[in-house]
């Protein structure tokens, strides 16, 4: 033991769809202050580790702590920017109420959002330079928009520990380098966040820890010593590797 | 009480009740739970009055409700097994349970008040003569129910009206907060089914589908804010439920048909006209949107000809369309557009621009 205890630690997590194992005996131990990439290739179950550790998805096998404790205990501690395409944004409401749906949580059930929720929320869209759409409706937002309105949810959170997934998904230039650049600060001060990313020309520019996922835990660590060439090959190239040697080995 | 008030008084309250619990269904886009709870809660009545044999009780609304819920889990319970989809799930389980309602109807209890047309089209017209007295005052009976309902239907919007707002939009976020979805989701499905048997002596299940889908939907389209298209249903159901019935009156027809043909009517007039999500905006919003890049071309052509020797002749309103190669109709309209948008004035017959429309031609013409 160095005496640290991991932000996240999950143990043997496996998830499976009508007996397709989605997650095979995941393991995974997120240090505080780093800003982790879940990288791999479609269909490697990385919203669905995303998922379980947030308890959305019943694991079939495995256990997950935040910070030592199981997750019930921890909810305070955890922000979770869901992937854009998740929600019906022809809902009829506006930015600066979205956001505040990230105070809920302190509010409790019942207790309606007041002056103190407005102000927090002005000023995480301010942060995500969104002042000028607090009152818009959410339908007429851009996706780079939306994606920023979901960050500044995440942001009046004031969690430790975040979950983002794909938070750069059909977004503008523009708005990608602003939330790396908000990311980025989060680490520095201190939170830990796990992210979902599919673009492996970003990772080493944006991420400080990586985990290569194929249905299984690849390689975890820095993203210096892990996202090797032979390491990504066999995150991206596994599982047809494996098949070519099965068809070679019948013919 | 008089006859026309008591019909008035019980639409009403059936049509706020039913338009509430609709919106949320609406914006969970489960519209069509509502036409199969509609139906099977059916049975949770048959039940609950063979245990009871009394048409009154409140076991009848627990009945319902606990049908409902029924309803659907065994929805979801098919949806799990990945071998079909939702629109075929719910008319594989609701005319289930409907058929055993009948039947049961049918074989055990045929001597008793519980036919199955006045289950599907309802009689408002006869509200009156069933009543009760409440706190010294003689209600009809189907106003006194639906106005409970309505209550308990507007206390759980006002109450969890955050919470609701919260697990509609983004269930994954209020399950990490710590909030039940699942829990809210169940609660507006027993509700569903509560509001269903109220409407049933009133109105008839299929009044009570066109009440939760049609207002809702209406006010989706005008409404900027949950609670706007709250209020917008209440409002668009119960004017629906008073247009109908003097509809109704007026050419001596089944009221609980002109309510529901008062919906749709409701409906088609928002879809058209609403402010700007209706048909009739977007049209507009299109056709402006048309001219806006001719106009920018218009306006660079004129930033490129300002104060040169030719302005006179380049820039004469009269010679747009020549020189643009366009339509003298079209060209006519784009400047109005131009003027309109603040970015040209006509002095003279020349056309200049304006400080804002310089500044357009000129990003233009920097960046392509």
């Amino acid at each position: 033991m160095d005496g640290v205890t991991p932000a996240i630690r999950v143990e043997d997590i496996t998830v499976a769809y009508r007996e397709n194992p989605v997650l095979w005996d995941v393991d995974l131990e997120v240090p505080p202050g780093v800003l982790m990439a879940i990288v791999g290739p479609n269909g490697a179950g990385k919203t669905t580790l995303l998922k379980s550790i947030l308890g959305l998805v019943r694991p079939a096998a495995g256990r997950v702590f935040i910070k030592g404790e199981p997750l019930s205990r921890q909810r305070r501690l955890i922000g979770y920017v869901p992937q854009r395409s998740s929600v019906d944004w022809d809902f009829p409401t506006t930015a600066l109420d979205v956001v505040m749906m990230g105070r809920y949580s302190e509010l409790g059930w019942f207790r309606r959002p007041g002056k103190r929720e407005r102000e927090l929320a002005m000023q995480a869209l301010e942060r995500v330079g969104m002042t000028d759409f607090a009152n818009r409706q959410i339908s007429q937002l851009s996706g780079g928009q939306q994606q920023r309105v979901f960050l500044a949810r995440a942001l009046v959170q004031d969690s430790e520990i975040y979950f983002l997934d794909e938070p750069f998904a059909g977004v503008d230039v523009t708005t990608e380098k602003a939330i790396v650049g908000i990311l980025k600060e989060l680490r520095e001060r201190g939170r830990t966040l796990l992210v979902v990313h599919h673009d492996l020309s970003t990772l080493a520019e944006y991420f400080d820890w990586v985990l290569l996922l194929n249905v299984r835990a690849i390689a975890a660590g820095p993203v210096a010593t892990t996202a090797t060439p032979e390491m990504l090959a066999m995150t991206y190239g596994g599982r047809s590797a494996y098949l070519m040697k099965q068809e070679g080995g019948d013919g | 009480m008089n006859v026309e008030l008591s019909i008035l008084l019980t639409a009403a309250s059936v049509a706020i009740g039913c338009s509430l619990v609709g919106t949320l269904l609406v914006l969970r886009r489960m519209s069509l739970i509502s036409d199969a709870i509609s139906h099977s809660v059916l049975l949770g009545i048959v039940l609950a009055f063979l245990a009871t044999r009394d048409l009154n009780s409140p076991w009848l609304l627990v009945g319902a409700a606990a049908v409902g819920v029924l309803t659907v889990v065994l929805i979801q319970l098919l949806l799990g097994t990945r071998r079909l989809r939702e629109d075929s799930a719910i008319g594989l389980v609701f005319p289930l349970l409907f058929s055993i309602g009948v039947i049961l109807i049918t074989r055990m209890a045929g001597d008793v008040h519980l036919d199955t047309d006045a289950v599907l089209l309802g009689e408002l017209g006869f509200a009156w003569m069933d009543t009760a007295s409440v706190l010294g005052m003689d209600l009809p009976r189907s106003f006194i129910v639906s106005s409970a309902v309505l209550l308990a239907n507007l206390l759980f919007v006002t109450l969890c009206y955050k919470e609701l707002k919260l697990s509609i939009f983004d269930a994954g976020l209020a399950a990490s907060l710590g909030f039940s979805p699942l829990l809210l989701h169940y609660l507006l499905v027993s509700l569903v089914s509560v509001t269903a048997v109220a409407s049933f002596d009133a109105v008839g299940s299929i009044l009570m589908v066109a009440l939760m889908i049609a207002p809702p939907s209406a006010a989706w389209l005008l409404s900027r804010s949950l609670a706007q298209m709250l209020g917008w249903s209440a409002l668009l159901a119960t004017v629906s439920a008073v247009g109908g019935y003097y509809l109704a009156v007026r050419i001596d027809s089944n009221i609980a048909g002109c309510i529901a043909a008062a919906c749709g009517i409701c409906f088609l007039v928002c879809w058209l006209l609403a402010p700007e999500r209706g048909l009739v905006s977007r049209w507009m919003q299109q056709a402006e949107q048309r001219l806006l890049f001719p106009a920018q071309m218009l306006a660079v052509h004129i930033a490129n000809h300002e104060g040169r020797p030719e302005e006179p002749v380049e820039c004469n309103t009269e010679n747009i369309a020549e020189h643009m190669h366009w339509q003298e109709q079209f060209a006519r309209e784009v400047i109005g557009y131009a003027q309109r948008h603040r970015m040209l004035r006509e002095q003279d017959s020349i056309l200049r621009l304006t400080e804002e429309g310089r500044g357009i031609a000129e990003k233009l013409m920097l960046h392509g």
